[in-house]
């Protein structure tokens, strides 16, 4: 009778083992979500162009175990993130951080935009100013002033008059 | 003329710009473990028990080069570590390798096909000490100072010429530094 109550024990703790083993590794919901959220933003570092929630290279489950294993002695998203940049620099950031050596980073574009804006200010202006004087009536050198009071019938004289008075 | 002057120059800039990032490897990630101080380790040694620990090679300068049977760059790196162990600088430098992620008789019988560089090599068979190391790309090689800070990371396989003119004068200068 004891040994049968022992070996019932036995079967039991193994089914319970086996069963333990069998759970996959996405047990608690709570953790996935917070380990997916926190991943999204990070890089994986083989296939540098995925995140590493969303890679199936090995280092990227390796990285992810880790970070279940974060998450689950309770560090923070800060810590966690500080954990993975002290290994792998700011490059697993997809959001990297404001600080000087990234400030052509985020000032960049809007230095670019800064750039085109004036450059198309400066470029209306000219053209303002070169259409302003394109609208004044040309001068006449004397040549075609003479060929003109030809034309007319009049003298150059006239014409030169009329020309200074419009 | 002189307005063609700011885009041709602007195109110059550009094509400059466009030229080195042609040349640079997207793969050389910057470490941010060089100047800091190597991440300690006790792990078990592919051919003996007696567990390695980074603290045993204190005072000495030292490469970490993690190494694994199933990395294909690692056999164009091998020979070149193989000829640079039997040089003679090994006895001042010597190489220890970390076996990632591998399977303990993959790893022997590479080694013993390929030759064995390393004074020891460390079995990181989860590759935790990797992700220590920020290790993502096999092969890696680290230059550790006597006072075990890194000093630098070499991402990828070494090449004679890699070898010869960054890492053995990084060597010799380490050496000449006290502990």
């Amino acid at each position: 009778m004891k040994h049968l109550f022992l070996m019932l024990l036995v079967a039991i703790f193994a089914a319970s083992a086996q069963a333990k083993e069998a759970v996959p590794m996405a047990e608690d919901p709570v953790i996935e979500a917070r380990l997916v959220r926190i991943s999204d933003d990070l890089r994986c570092l083989v296939c540098q162009n995925e995140s590493l929630s969303g890679s199936h290279a090995d280092l990227a489950k390796d990285l992810r175990r880790e970070i279940r294993g974060l998450i689950k002695a309770g560090k923070t998203d800060a810590e966690i993130l500080d954990f993975m940049v002290a290994r792998y620099g700011d490059f697993v950031l997809y959001r990297p951080p404001v600080k000087p050596t990234t400030w052509l980073l985020w000032g960049g574009p809007f230095v670019l935009l800064i750039g085109a804006v004036v450059g198309l200010l400066n470029f209306v202006r000219r053209r303002t100013k070169a259409s302003v004087a394109s609208a004044k009536p040309a001068e006449l050198s004397d040549a075609e002033r003479q060929r003109a009071a030809n034309l007319l019938g009049t003298t150059s004289s006239s014409i030169s008059q009329k020309d200074t008075q419009s | 003329m002189k307005r063609y002057l700011i885009p041709a120059a602007l195109f110059v800039v550009l094509i400059g710009f466009l030229a080195v990032g042609l040349k640079r490897d997207p793969r050389d990630v910057p470490s941010p473990l060089v100047g800091k101080p190597a991440p300690a380790f006790t792990l078990p040694q592919l051919d003996t028990e007696k567990p390695f620990s980074t603290g045993d090679l204190r005072g000495q300068v030292w490469l970490l080069n993690v190494w694994a049977s199933w990395c294909v760059s690692c056999r164009d790196e091998h020979p070149v570590l193989v000829k640079f162990s039997r040089s003679g600088a090994t006895p001042a430098v010597p190489i220890v390798g970390l076996n990632y992620k591998d399977q303990i008789g993959d790893a022997k019988a590479w080694l013993t096909r390929f030759g064995n560089p390393y004074v020891l090599s460390a079995v990181d068979l989860d590759g935790r000490v990797g992700i220590d190391y920020g290790v993502y790309g096999v092969p890696e090689t680290y230059v550790i100072d006597k006072r075990g800070i890194i000093r630098m990371k070499h991402t990828g396989p070494i090449t004679e010429r890699s070898l010869a003119e960054r890492i053995v004068p990084l060597l010799a200068e380490l050496n000449k530094e006290g502990g």
